[in-house]
């Protein structure tokens, strides 16, 4: 038995997830293709790629550890460390930078009380910047998670931040089922 | 009032959908070729339309397409070039979010005039509603039989798949995007051998950009000699423009190529904001140099860009004004090059870092002398000298910012800091 197929065992990828993987290698002749999409796969669940979760999915596909590892490194969305629930991105490229992009990476570092590249305490917020995201006619830009903020001031991060917290409180509030009918009622 | 044709629906409600684009006469093109045309016949009508690609190249894509192998015993593939990650250009994802089946049709068309029975969309992974839009316009024309086993009861097959990108602005490279849909590392190949003879998976293989193929459609509907009649001669064609930076109305913009550039930046985009002027601009991302306020009359086309030693990349146009500071603007270029080098090539890799550690320092008041002259003799070790375009439009760019506006990073060195910030 490989390591590969023995961390498999674990199962971290669902049965569902491995069926879903199977679908995607029939678009490629190779199955080292399918190494990206199957990463997205494990990403979407998971938040971030754990070496097992990259030793398992080498061995679904049937592939080399190495070859998996390559690519989870080499692509920056691929997170290879845990992230926040809510990711933000901010654009800090040419068109970006123009509009001041610098002083609003200063406003999110003070507001969230944490640096670029850091997640805060409550495991809520991670703070990246990144490269043109390609909404440079309406910058400065952030994308939060899959979302676009466009046309941003310091004013609109606050709002934005507080709505998400305000989300993230009462998503808290809803998961535990049977708690006295109590969901998503004001604390 | 210039014709639409590439943004034509881009305001009607739903403009994503299907019925928008057969409202539109979409698909129509599609029947016409499979109903009138031999494949080499569809080469030969978009090498009359004088279509180039409209990916940063420029390169002839009837011309491209006519290098794939005629052996039917190859297989072949076509990929749609849509990692749009060039600074300042954001035309591809208007395409994508708003009018995806215009594209769709150009890749079925080129398809059948290379031979090809797979195709792959290579999006950038941030575009997720692009990619949603285009996976959502993919099964409708499933449904009404444009894509899958026999196109329209012909004998024609076409399977079109996404595959999404994650965060490497080198795979918008046609061999390091080749190399990332076998699942590898995005890292160019030397060429040649070129994608046509031996592209993905050892295949002839066609790449070509989402606005490239999006005008496919038009040219097969209005005919070579009505796109020949947009533009410029030696660049015909309806041409997207992506405004960005310090102009009064940003946004893009669908107007002929050949557009001189003051016309698009002073008329269009409404010019400098309030109290400011122009120092220059950037004419298509950041890998084309910049020009200073002065050479503005220059005309958005390839020919004439490149004769003033730049380019029309990808067509993002982003504005400076005299608020800003050259050196600050290059230094963020050059940042992003260096952190989107493959780390191939060591004039690339390592020189790129070096420049940046240079222009850090100027940027803080903590230039040197020789400093300048080093940037100089980096840009000569850079250019020329890497196996892809991303260490070319680094070097080309710092070297032309250097050359334009010497004075503000001498100021910078005697100074002893930013004189703007």
């Amino acid at each position: 038995m490989t390591a590969a197929s023995a961390v498999s065992a674990a199962g971290f990828l669902t049965k569902e997830m491995r069926k879903q993987i199977e679908e995607i290698t029939g678009r490629y002749p190779t199955r080292r293709s399918a190494i990206m999409p199957s990463l997205f796969l494990a990403q979407e669940k998971y938040g971030y790629l754990s070496d097992e979760v990259l030793l398992e999915v080498a061995g679904v596909l049937d592939v080399p550890e190495i070859w998996v590892y390559e690519v989870a490194t080499f692509y920056t969305m691929f997170n290879t460390e845990p992230v926040g629930r809510f990711h933000i991105k901010l654009c800090t490229n040419v068109s970006c930078l123009l509009l001041e992009a610098g002083s609003l990476l200063s406003h999110l570092e003070r507001q969230l009380g944490v640096m670029c590249g850091e997640t805060t305490e409550d495991g809520f917020f991670t703070l990246s910047v990144v490269e043109c995201l390609g909404s440079c006619d309406t910058a400065p830009m952030m994308q939060i998670n899959e979302t676009y903020y466009e046309n941003l001031s310091a004013e609109e991060i606050d709002q934005i931040l507080e709505g998400l917290k305000a989300q993230a409180d009462d998503d808290a509030r809803t998961v535990e089922p049977g708690d006295g009918g109590q969901e998503g009622a004001p604390a | 009032m210039t014709e639409k044709v590439l943004l034509k629906n881009a305001e009607t409600p739903d403009s994503h959908g299907i019925g928008a684009y057969e409202a539109s006469g979409g698909y129509q093109a599609l029947a016409t070729v499979l109903r009138d045309y031999q494949p080499d016949e569809l080469i030969e009508l978009v090498k009359d339309s004088g279509l180039k690609g409209r990916g940063g190249a420029g390169f002839a894509t009837g011309v491209k397409w006519s290098f794939v192998p005629k052996d039917p015993a190859l297989k072949k593939y076509l990929c749609c070039n849509a990692d749009e990650g060039e600074p300042g250009t954001f035309k591809d994802r208007a395409i994508m979010e708003k009018d995806p089946h215009q594209m769709i049709e150009g890749m079925i068309l080129c398809a059948y005039a290379i031979g090809a029975e797979t195709a792959y969309i290579y999006i950038r992974g941030e575009y997720t509603l692009s990619a949603k839009r285009l996976e959502a316009a993919l099964k409708e024309a499933y449904d009404k039989g444009y894509l899958g086993q026999r196109i329209l009861s012909s004998d024609v097959s076409l399977d079109i798949y996404v595959h999404r990108g994650a965060g490497a602005y080198i795979c918008g490279e046609e061999t390091a995007l080749i190399e990332s849909l076998e699942g590898r590392r995005g890292q160019p190949r030397l060429k040649p051998p070129f994608p046509a003879i031996e592209g993905l998976y050892a295949s002839p293989t066609v790449v070509n950009n989402v606005e490239t193929l999006a005008c496919v459609p038009h040219i097969v509907t209005r005919g070579a000699e009505w796109f020949r009649g947009i533009g410029s001669e030696s660049s015909p064609g309806p041409k997207l423009y992506c405004l960005s930076g310090h102009v009064r109305k940003p946004g893009l913009y669908e107007l002929p190529m050949g557009i001189p550039l003051r016309e698009l930046v002073e008329e269009h985009a409404g010019g400098a904001r309030p109290g400011r002027k122009i120092k220059a601009v950037i004419p298509g991302g950041v890998s084309a140099p910049m020009i200073p306020e002065t050479g503005l009359d220059v005309r958005m086309d390839f020919e004439s860009l490149a004769a003033t030693d730049t380019m029309l990349g990808s067509a993002g146009v982003i504005v400076i004004d005299d608020n800003d500071c050259i050196v600050r603007v290059i230094t963020r270029i050059i940042e992003f090059f260096a952190h989107e080098s493959c780390g191939k090539c060591s004039p690339c890799r390592e020189g790129l870092i070096w420049a940046v550690k240079i222009l850090r320092r100027l940027e803080n008041g903590e230039g040197k002398e020789g400093d300048l002259e080093q940037l100089d003799f980096l840009c000569e070790g850079i250019f020329g000298n890497t196996f892809c375009a991303l260490g070319d439009g680094a070097a080309w760019g710092l070297r032309r910012a250097l050359q334009h506006f010497r004075d503000e990073f001498v100021s910078h060195v005697e100074k002893k800091e930013c004189p703007f910030h």
